[in-house]
């Protein structure tokens, strides 16, 4: 019982880093109506800058906050430059267009810091064990992490609800002339959100890179599960990024852990890993496709907002 | 001809002539040796190390290795089997390579090797020694330099039982090296096996693991966790509070010498059997040693040991062909013969072209500087051989 | 274009657009002596890659720029089809199924399977993802590509993530495959035949239904078309294009792995026909030599160049000429070089 526990604690604290990552995405997408394939180097320049700058100064707090400028920096770079002119494109455009970006900020990272993945330990003051459930003595650093994310999904919610900033991104979502009409700068209003974005996925980076290494195109194997967060969520919704987050991370956690300890009853210990593995992976797209053909727009797609 | 079909014209032609611009860049003279190895992702610093080692045996030489020149070409194959194919398809018909090495997973072993033997080139291998070419596969022109995989994890299979524990937690990933881990460790450990995982190759998070490890409550936990795999999985385990409860008798690759320098006090009391550490005191090795850390400023690993042996290897073949690719029985002779000064000590061929050698048991401690070393303490299996040599029929 | 230029027959537009295509077919007959007599054999093992992935990105031009079919899924149907080969290949060699599959006649029972059972694929996943439209679509179709790719690696008999080696290509009557000039002939008589069929496909009333269809769906449904059947044919038919590219991919280098299906494979595949001009059949044939040459000599134009240390970073400057050719590059490759009229069919 305890064991599974301990899977499902891992499993939000899976599902908070998507949140984090998914939450941009599906504001840009959302808003913008924009597909990033791309948001996933801003992930990985947020544990890059960090790994980096803690490394040189010894601390973590300055890390973190060079990290989160950088991505936010990144970002918004990325919005002027490439982004911006991909508004009106269909979909195929836009991601062909941020897959280049892919390639690019992959080798741009690679000749910055090489190919070789960078080890961070987890911040002194973070280190250790707590004991949450009795008998299971859980790293504080992952329960850190849940601690984090659920404070940021707090912060969004009142931000998109009860703020100005927030009423502006609601109603840019779906009446996108009708801001710039009320005189909005819809332009900078796009690239604040973007950079945003890429902020928060920074924030993503920085807490995923001592737990596990930082090295390059670590941004794509977690982009993926990303879209499939922001399409079960539905597009353009914060709520349904953290639902469809939080599904996915237990989902994937808890069929990871237990499918092949199921499957060593029936077939031999490697064949059992191998299949096992394979088929938890497909889980997360199994239950995405389910949604999918139940509910085309995702469990709460945003009203108004473009496909 | 119409305006647009002259430059279609223009840009094929030119397209064409980009394509034949490798044709002014051959040079037959020297003997052309083609390492496809890794060199980026989580076990980019094991062919790192091998290419290093390998270099620096030219360079001893000017060039040349056994007084012959040759023509040392590095490709990465990213851990990818598909990747490492294509490569070795390049190296075996557009450059003509005589000779294959450099191939570090055995994953990419198992889908390059049988290219180059078809082909009737050489393979040698510095560190992938799967069992899928010891035995009834084994091929006169496949060497394996290092280790057969099985007898590497033999040995730490001996450790353990020599340490007298009564059961073993052990995982290891799920491709062809990692199932010939498990399989050797079982082979010499006569304990239970409290549990029993295969990893994902590459794989980062081990969290579920850990929480298995957990639940299971072992005496010890034995893994092969090479490069990266290593360095993730023992800071969380370290971070699990696991080193206080349960102590580690590990492969030599899951402490080698850059897991042990980044996991630093963490690495204190771990176990393994190795074949080789930098601390063995034989003149080859010392210069060995000394050259490298002048060379490249860092320590080096068996990879790189491994690395330098294969090329005083080949060094030694060429010259008892004086370079002559074209006798190729009598280089074949000569590299089953090994002789060079091999940095391990003593070194032989078993019948099915892998290592028959000594093994040795190393803890991880700080010496009297308050360094923290990997110690040789004593040997665990002498002369030892693998347990496939029987079926090869050479 | 005037009402007359939409109902003309097919074999007048071998008028107008006949000159690259025609120069292009000459060119890739000629490159085995070319490279012969360059001294470089290895080339012809080069082109015929280009010539089997140029396949999938044609069949991937019949949905997406004729149909407008974002899928980002197609590799999916290209590792099926290797996948298919490549297992009908590993049994018959161990004697698990009937003569006919390893003789000298094994190319049509193994590659007749490998394209219906990518077609079947196809016909499955695009009766679920055709009920959605855009970035669900793209997605959804994305979904049923990363499934298959992580069934594929978890087919524990057949290598899984490591990868199936086949033991020899499949025998083609006539034609000695195992060398490399008459299996490059082989693969490129298949993609001139499949060009030709897509030509006449794209040409004909079902051509003219789906290009309608991609311009303006409510249109063609009033019209009185069933639009998702017409575009299920489609989808189905470019998967099987894709299904045989697959098997022709698994001969080649008697090796498949799970990488085939990959999300990012797809990519490349999309990558090649914008690169080189969607909508126009032609175009991702070029679209595909200039990828896959781009990618083996950008790395030794940079060192000729002299930059040396950058010769593995290749990507830097690819990445960017991607993104630059998807904003500015209208008509791709292949609108360069035969006109912006040729295009986007």
């Amino acid at each position: 019982m305890t064991l599974f526990l301990e899977q499902v604690l891992n499993g939000l604290q899976l599902g908070v880093t998507l949140f984090l990552l998914a939450a941009g995405l599906t504001l840009v997408f959302g808003i913008m109506g924009v597909i990033n394939l791309a948001h996933g180097a801003l992930y990985m320049t947020g544990a890059f800058v960090m790994s980096s700058v803690t490394m040189s100064t010894g601390s973590f707090l300055a890390g973190m906050l060079a990290a989160l400028a950088a991505a936010a920096a990144a970002g918004a770079l990325m919005e002027l430059v490439v982004i911006r002119r991909l508004y009106r494109r269909d979909h195929l455009d836009q991601v062909l267009a941020t897959f280049g970006l892919i390639l690019f900020f992959n080798e741009l990272a690679s000749i910055l810091w090489g190919r070789s993945p960078l080890y961070l330990n987890t911040p002194p003051l973070l280190q250790g064990l707590v004991e949450i459930i009795p008998g299971v003595a859980y790293p504080v650093y992952r329960l850190a992490i849940v601690a984090v994310g659920a404070a940021v999904a707090l912060l969004l919610y009142v931000l998109i609800t009860r703020s100005r900033l927030g009423m502006l991104i609601r109603a840019g979502a779906t009446h996108r002339e009708m801001v710039g009409a009320l005189g909005v700068d819809i332009r900078l209003l796009y690239t604040l959100v973007f950079a945003f974005g890429a902020l928060l996925a920074g924030l993503a980076g920085v807490m995923a890179g001592p737990l596990t290494s930082v090295e390059v195109g670590m941004g794509e194997s977690i982009l993926i599960l990303t879209f499939v967060v922001v399409v079960i969520g539905g597009v353009g919704s914060v709520r349904g990024a953290f639902a469809g987050a939080l599904i996915v991370g237990v989902t994937d956690t808890l069929v990871r852990a237990f499918l092949p300890g199921l499957l060593r009853l029936a077939l031999p210990p490697a064949s059992a890993a191998g299949v096992g593995s394979g088929l938890a992976s497909m889980s997360v797209y199994i239950v995405m496709a389910a949604v999918l053909l139940w509910r085309p727009g995702g469990l709460f797609p945003a009203k108004g907002s473009r496909a | 001809m119409s305006f647009s079909s002259a430059r279609g014209l223009l840009a094929a032609g030119l397209l064409l002539g980009a394509s034949l611009l490798p044709a002014a860049a051959v040079a037959q003279q020297p003997v052309t040796i083609g390492m496809v190895t890794t060199l980026s992702t989580s076990g980019g610093y094991l062919g790192q190390d091998v290419r290093d080692a390998f270099l620096m045996a030219i360079a001893e030489e000017d060039g040349k290795l056994g007084g012959v020149p040759v023509r040392l070409l590095v490709e990465d194959d990213g851990l990818k089997p598909a990747d490492g194919r294509q490569i070795v398809e390049r190296f075996l018909k557009r450059d003509n390579a005589d000779i294959v090495t450099g191939v570090i997973f055995s994953n990419v072993a198992v889908a390059v090797a049988p290219s180059v033997l078809a082909a009737g080139k050489f393979y040698i291998s510095p560190n992938a020694g799967p069992s899928d070419f010891a035995g009834e596969k084994c091929d006169p022109n496949y060497f394996v330099v290092s280790w057969q995989n099985d007898s590497l994890h033999e040995a730490a299979g001996a450790y353990a039982q020599e340490l007298g524990y009564g059961n073993a937690f052990i995982l290891a990933p799920n491709y062809p090296a990692g199932r010939d881990a498990l399989t050797g460790f079982k082979r010499f450990f006569k304990g239970n096996i409290a549990g029993e995982i295969y990893t994902k190759l590459g794989q980062k998070d081990y969290a579920a693991e850990l929480a298995q490890i957990r639940a299971a409550n072992p005496d010890m936990v034995f893994h092969f966790l090479p490069g990266g795999m290593g360095i993730d999985f023992m800071k969380q385990y370290v971070a699990g509070g696991f080193r206080e409860t349960t102590p580690l008798v590990v492969s030599a690759p899951s402490m080698d010498t850059r897991i042990m320098g980044a996991l630093g006090d963490a690495a204190l009391g771990v176990r393994s059997a190795s074949h080789w550490n930098s601390d063995f005191d034989n003149p080859a090795n010392r210069a060995f040693v000394e050259g490298f850390e002048a060379a490249y400023g860092r320590t080096p690993t068996a990879y790189a040991a491994q690395g330098y042996d294969t090329a005083k290897l080949i060094a030694s073949a060429l010259r008892a062909v004086d370079g002559d690719m074209s006798r190729q029985a009598d280089f074949r002779a000569a590299l089953k013969r090994a002789e060079f000064d091999a940095v391990r000590g003593g070194f032989a061929f078993g019948a099915n072209n892998h290592p028959v050698q000594d093994w040795y048991s190393l803890v991880v401690e700080k010496n009297a500087a308050g360094e923290t070393v990997n110690r040789t303490t004593g040997k665990v299996l002498e002369k030892h051989g693998d347990a496939y040599a029987a079926q090869c029929r050479m | 274009m005037t009402p007359a230029a939409v109902f003309r027959p097919a074999w007048a537009a071998w008028r107008r657009d006949s000159a690259v295509p025609l120069l292009g077919a000459l060119l890739l007959l000629a490159l085995p002596p070319l490279a012969g007599l360059a001294g470089e054999p290895f080339l012809v093992s080069s082109f015929t890659r280009i010539l089997v992935y140029g396949l999938a990105a044609v069949s991937l031009d019949l949905i997406l720029g004729y149909g407008g079919m974002v899928s980002f899924g197609h590799a999916a149907f290209f590792g099926v089809g290797a996948y298919a080969a490549g297992m009908l290949t590993h049994h018959a060699w161990q004697g698990d199924l009937p003569a006919l599959f390893g003789g000298p006649l094994a190319a049509l029972p193994v590659w007749g399977l490998a394209i219906l059972a990518a077609a079947l694929t196809a016909a499955v996943i695009g009766a679920m993802s055709l009920r959605t439209g855009g970035v669900y679509f793209i997605m959804i179709t994305l979904a049923f590509a990363q499934m298959l790719f992580f069934l594929a690696t978890s087919l524990e008999g057949y290598g899984g993530a490591d990868g199936l080696l086949l033991p020899a290509r499949n025998a083609v009557p006539g034609i000695d495959v195992t060398a490399d000039i008459p299996f490059y002939y082989l693969c490129l008589g298949l993609l001139v035949l499949f060009l030709l069929l897509c030509r006449r496909i794209v040409d004909s009333r079902f051509g003219l239904v789906i290009r309608g269809a991609r311009q303006n769906r409510r249109r063609m449904t009033a019209l009185g078309y069933p639009v998702w059947r017409y575009r299920l044919a489609c989808f189905t038919i470019a998967g099987a294009g894709a299904g045989l590219a697959g098997a022709l991919a698994a001969n080649h280098a008697t090796y498949v792995s799970p990488d085939l299906l990959h999300w990012s494979s797809s990519g490349e595949i999309m990558a090649m026909v914008i690169l080189g001009g969607m909508g126009t059949l032609y175009g991702p044939v070029l679209g595909a030599a200039a990828f896959l040459l781009l990618s083996e000599f950008l790395p030794l134009l940079l060192e000729a160049a002299g930059f040396t240390g950058m010769k593995e970073h290749w990507r830097l400057l690819f990445g960017p000429l991607l993104v630059l050719v998807v904003l500015y590059g209208r008509g791709g490759l292949y609108g360069l070089l035969a006109g912006r009229r040729a295009s986007r069919g």
